[in-house]
């Protein structure tokens, strides 16, 4: 028995931080003071709180540490785990050692409401006993030994769960529909292709958890009579598929997958399939078509997985939040999901909090949650002081919500009405200093990019957006130009093959529709009102303000500003490069930007 | 594993062994041990670990044992604190492991502290 655990974040991002050395030394302090029988290190799923990682939580204290170096792990055993003095000066700011604070009345964590990660940073990942310690595969014991696979399907259905992956549509109807085909064979996919820049929902899910994946995906062969199962997940996610390799390895072991599980003469097994980083594979046919060998490009739909899927097979795929969710709607039942969230948005949604915000990192909130609450709340706001101007949901998919509807209760139905996607959970927070044509700019890229090419309108289409709004963001485009952009937007939605194009233009139209003024302002004005655009940049350097020092122009890269020391410099226009290495080297404030 | 029952019963081993980890709320018994130089020296390690193997063994909820800094009075070390919500709290003095079991059934569990290794007795 032990007496302390010490739990060190083990995900992504604080691996990258250290955490690894951390978990080295720790082990090794606790072995020099002879602790080792009395205290145990835990390396774990994400915290959540990225922006303050490496985090370490100290139990029973529940003392939670912040920014943790290696060197620091020395004072922490001695006078933490040894003469039990917690160390005040790693602690988050938001506890003190006289008021002791649970995480959950902290202000990141207090509107959270942690379902599908409930058991990430509280288990670890890598023992399968502390995952049935928390009630694991429990929720397959009750399926197996209670319900029919008809009744299964009904509390996913009863509880309101809809796809995570950006589509909302309903799981249980999805089941229903593979469940209702008659074949010799059929298959449960895990789509853990997460692409979006700056979304890490499912790795985070996979990281800290990866056994409520392989339960969920049992209870959905179970209820949709599928024997095998596959899990498509990113190569560039190592930590991820070792875990889940691991998870599978000891559910073998234990005789949670394989041949009748519970000796109820049910059938299952899982697979891994690594994506080589394409994109497109995200899209369900795409990906499928990629787990068959071949190359990831998606086909026509009908006929729908469900129907003709997976090798030809009915094929139920879901996404790894979906799955997430599955063991505790089972074991809560459907009532107690359904109790959470909107009218038509059930249960809670976990969003990659990232940009221009403090408490970057992981959220899971009630549906229904604003976004006002989001940022401002849990997010801890925005660092500088800026003002906020929008902020980005479903990345390359997705749209933008502004200001002016920070107040809109966040969910499936709510979002789409306003303009936007809910999108799978990435949350790009957004300042005065953006430019909203350059986001859409950026994202346009990025689709340019992984179009997969199959079908003209993406292919050709998406390139045509990008080139149009190069020409907005250099200042050489006319308002004709604005309105064939709209035209070509609605051209790619409605013929594209895939949910890849057809929801490519999503950040153009987003961004118009909000954010027109701006757009305009580079085409009528050719100015960019954040100044980002560097075509529409130019620099000055204002006489009055100007001592002569000479500094900006040994700094200059190019040497683009002459002039005498003691004497106002200019800068040479045609020379210059717009780096702003002048404007940030000025001690007198005397740079301007225009 | 074949059974639900197997599978309950690691859950029900695993899960005990994890209760050092859940949220330290308002409503638990809490055994603070001195763990100073002071009590580490007058033997304190082996009473905190007597405690936490003793409400292990006797599966009991709620309780968390915590260390804590020097308590001032260190000729008394090992000084153990016991603090309920609503009670008022009961200070052991020159603690032992077998006194630790002691007062885990007669106090922790029993609710019925042990007057004689109080403070108060050795004071009188």
């Amino acid at each position: 028995m032990y007496r302390s655990h010490v739990l060190v974040c083990g995900g992504t991002g604080c691996t990258s931080s250290n955490s690894a050395a951390i978990i080295e030394a720790l082990e090794a302090e606790i072995k020099k003071h002879g602790l080792e029988n009395e205290v145990k290190v835990v390396r774990t799923g994400c915290f959540g709180l990225c922006a303050r990682g490496p985090i370490m939580v100290v139990y029973p204290e529940g003392s939670y540490y912040s920014l943790v170096k290696p060197e620091d792990v020395p004072e922490i055993v001695e006078e933490h785990l040894l003469k039990g003095r917690i160390v005040k000066r790693l602690l988050f700011e938001e506890f003190t050692m006289d008021d002791i604070k649970s995480l959950k009345e902290t202000d990141f964590y207090k509107k959270q409401h942690r379902v599908a990660l409930r058991n990430c940073g509280v288990i670890d990942p890598e023992n399968i006993d502390e995952y049935i310690a928390y009630d694991g595969y429990a929720a397959l014991a009750k399926c197996l030994s209670e319900y029919t696979p008809e009744q299964v399907i009904d509390i996913i259905s009863e509880s309101g769960l809809r796809g995570r992956g950006g589509g909302g549509f309903p799981t249980g109807k999805k089941w229903s529909f593979t469940a209702a085909q008659k074949s010799d064979q059929k298959y449960v996919v895990c789509n853990a292709d997460e692409g979006d820049p700056g979304a890490f929902m499912d790795r985070s899910v996979l990281e800290g958890d990866p056994h409520c994946i392989i339960e969920a995906m049992a209870i959905c062969g179970y209820a949709t009579g599928a024997s095998e199962g596959y899990i498509y997940v990113r190569a560039e996610y190592p930590i991820a598929v070792k875990r889940l390799e691991i998870a599978i390895g000891q559910a073998r072991e234990y005789g949670l997958l394989g041949k009748n599980i519970f000796d109820s003469g049910f059938d299952f097994d899982l697979h891994i399939r690594l994506g080589a980083g394409a994109f497109v594979c995200g899209e369900e046919t795409a990906l499928m078509t990629s787990i068959e060998g071949n190359r990831g490009e998606p086909r026509p739909r009908p006929p729908y997985p469900a129907v003709k899927g997976l090798f030809g097979k009915p094929t139920t795929e879901n996404n790894v939040e979906t799955f997430a969710n599955v063991a505790q709607i089972i074991l809560n039942g459907a009532d107690w999901f359904a109790s959470m969230g909107t009218e038509r948005s059930k249960g809670t949604k976990v969003f990659a909090l990232g940009g221009k915000i403090k408490n970057t990192g992981l959220v899971e909130i009630p549906m229904g949650t604003t976004l006002r609450e989001i940022v401002e709340e849990i997010g801890g706001g925005i660092p500088g002081g800026k003002k906020f101007k929008a902020a980005q949901t479903g990345g390359p998919s997705g749209g933008c919500i502004p200001a002016s509807l920070m107040d809109t209760p966040i969910d499936y139905d709510n979002l789409t009405a306003i303009g936007c996607m809910m999108g799978s959970g990435g949350l790009i927070v957004m300042d005065e200093d953006d430019c909203m044509v350059d986001i859409a700019k950026f994202f346009l890229n990025f689709t340019v990019d992984e179009s997969c090419g199959k079908c003209t309108p993406c292919r050709v289409g998406t390139k045509r957006l990008l080139e149009m709004l190069e020409k907005i963001t250099s200042g050489n485009a006319t308002l004709r130009d604005l309105d064939k952009l709209e035209d070509l937007c609605h051209y790619i939605k409605a013929n594209s093959l895939c949910g890849l194009g057809q929801t490519a233009p999503n950040p153009v139209l987003a961004t118009l529709k909000f954010f027109r003024n701006e757009y305009e302002a580079h085409v009528v004005d050719k100015k960019c009102p954040a100044g980002v655009c560097k075509a529409l940049l130019s620099y000055e350097i204002l006489e009055d303000r100007c001592r002569g020092c000479t500094a900006c122009a040994r700094k200059c890269p190019v040497g683009a500003i002459s002039g005498n020391v003691k004497e106002a410099h200019t800068i040479n226009k045609s020379l210059c490069v717009k780096c702003g290495v002048c404007m940030q080297t000025c001690k007198f404030g005397a740079i301007v930007k225009r | 594993m074949k059974s639900i029952e197997e599978l309950m019963a690691i859950r029900d081993k695993t899960r005990k062994n994890m209760t050092v980890r859940e949220d330290t709320g308002d409503s638990k018994i809490r055994i603070v041990v001195g763990m100073a130089t002071c009590g580490i020296a007058a033997g304190a390690r082996p009473v905190m670990n007597a405690f936490v193997d003793e409400i292990a063994k006797r599966d009991i909820k709620g309780v968390s044992v915590l260390q804590t800094g020097c308590i001032g009075m260190c000729r008394y070390e090992p000084i153990v604190e016991v603090t309920e919500p609503g009670k008022e709290k009961v200070t052991y003095v020159k603690m032992t492991p077998e006194k630790a079991v002691r007062v885990v059934n007669d106090h922790i569990v029993n609710g019925n502290p042990v007057a004689e290794f109080t403070v108060g007795a050795v004071e009188d």
